[in-house]
């Protein structure tokens, strides 16, 4: 469950934003979420309802989840493949050294309040 | 009601703690206090191991660990029965410990001072931990031989966040399917800078290869 945990950064994160910018209160929290980030969004979003509700800032605010697609490079070809779909094993040229372009992010692309 | 405002962030969510944790890395260069984060799955080792290490350790430096757990004081008891300071922290049902808890947690260690070789005994699990950086200079897993060589592949993230990979429990290797060398590989394809060294902390063989490199990078960081 480190849903639980993440959800604790992203509310300290949000907190600290919205003092910054003379927030009074947060209405919604635009994630970005990688595909192979490893956090699943349905336990992210129970977790958020619970810890949120703790959060004089962000108790109540609606938690909007953005998948981003994850992308793999190939050293051996060059090729870039969605991960997803073929894993770790180029599927044009059956290399195994690749890695990972994007698709592990955990980011708070935006915050929305008054 | 006031107008709604949109404020872009565009930050990832672990840049906070990414920046305490290299405060905190900070303060103990300062100190002369060397963090090593410990990290494994439950069950392969991580207080033996650690036990058999202070018996070659501890009277060359003064060692202190935090054990942290969801529940109990079994780990920090079994460290203080082998004469190593330690403390517990209980991480209320977190699967993890991240740079503020870690802090918490070392000001009670430090707490006298003393303490050149500190200690973290993260909590057992291949996933969490390596997400989030401890402040720690560097970072260790065990992986035991009956876990299987290909947990490497499995929790890739794990493996490429560590300095150190010791493989626990190679007195049982015979009557497991484990290969030590395709597990080599497997770190390697994840991770090529990873130390691999072969361990068997209840008999100890090994134990003095990972002492040496222990002491080797305490040495370095406290200058």
């Amino acid at each position: 469950m480190h849903e639980l945990g993440i959800v604790f950064h992203i509310i300290g994160g949000v907190e600290g934003t919205a003092a910054e910018n003379h927030l009074e209160k947060v209405s919604a929290v635009v994630l970005e979420l990688g595909e192979v980030s490893g956090v699943v969004p349905d336990y992210l979003t129970d977790c958020w309802k619970w810890a949120a509700a703790k959060s004089e800032t962000v108790s109540g605010a609606e938690l909007r989840i953005e998948t981003l697609p994850a992308v793999t490079h190939c050293d051996g070809c060059g090729t870039d493949y969605p991960t997803v779909a073929h894993g770790r094993t180029c599927p044009r040229c059956g290399s195994g050294s690749t890695w990972l372009l994007t698709g592990n992010e955990v980011n708070i692309k935006e915050i929305e309040g008054y | 009601m006031n107008p709604v405002r949109i404020i872009e962030v565009k930050q990832s969510v672990f840049a906070d703690n990414d920046r305490r944790a290299a405060q905190l890395r900070r303060e103990l260069k300062e100190r002369g206090v060397f963090l090593l984060n410990l990290m494994s799955s439950p069950g392969s080792g991580k207080t033996t191991t650690l036990r058999r290490t202070a018996e070659l350790l501890k009277d060359e430096m003064n060692i202190g660990v935090m054990e942290a757990d969801i529940d109990s004081d079994v780990d920090a008891r079994a460290m203080a029965a082998a004469g190593v300071r330690s403390i517990q922290l209980h991480t209320g049902g977190m699967c993890h410990l991240d740079a503020d808890m870690t802090r918490q947690g070392l000001d009670e260690l430090l707490d006298g001072g003393g303490v050149e070789l500190a200690v973290l005994e993260n909590v057992g699990n291949l996933v969490c931990p390596a997400e989030f950086d401890t402040g720690a200079v560097k970072n260790a897993a065990i992986l035991s031989v009956p876990e299987g060589d290909d947990k490497p592949l499995k929790y890739p993230l794990m493996f490429q966040v560590c300095d150190v990979v010791l493989i626990n429990k190679m007195d049982v290797a015979p009557y497991f399917d484990f290969d030590l060398e395709k597990c080599r590989e497997h770190i390697k394809m994840r991770n090529p800078d990873a130390v691999v060294i072969p361990i068997c902390a209840k008999t100890g063989q090994g134990v003095e290869v990972w002492a040496a490199w222990l002491r080797e990078q305490v040495q370095a960081w406290r200058g």
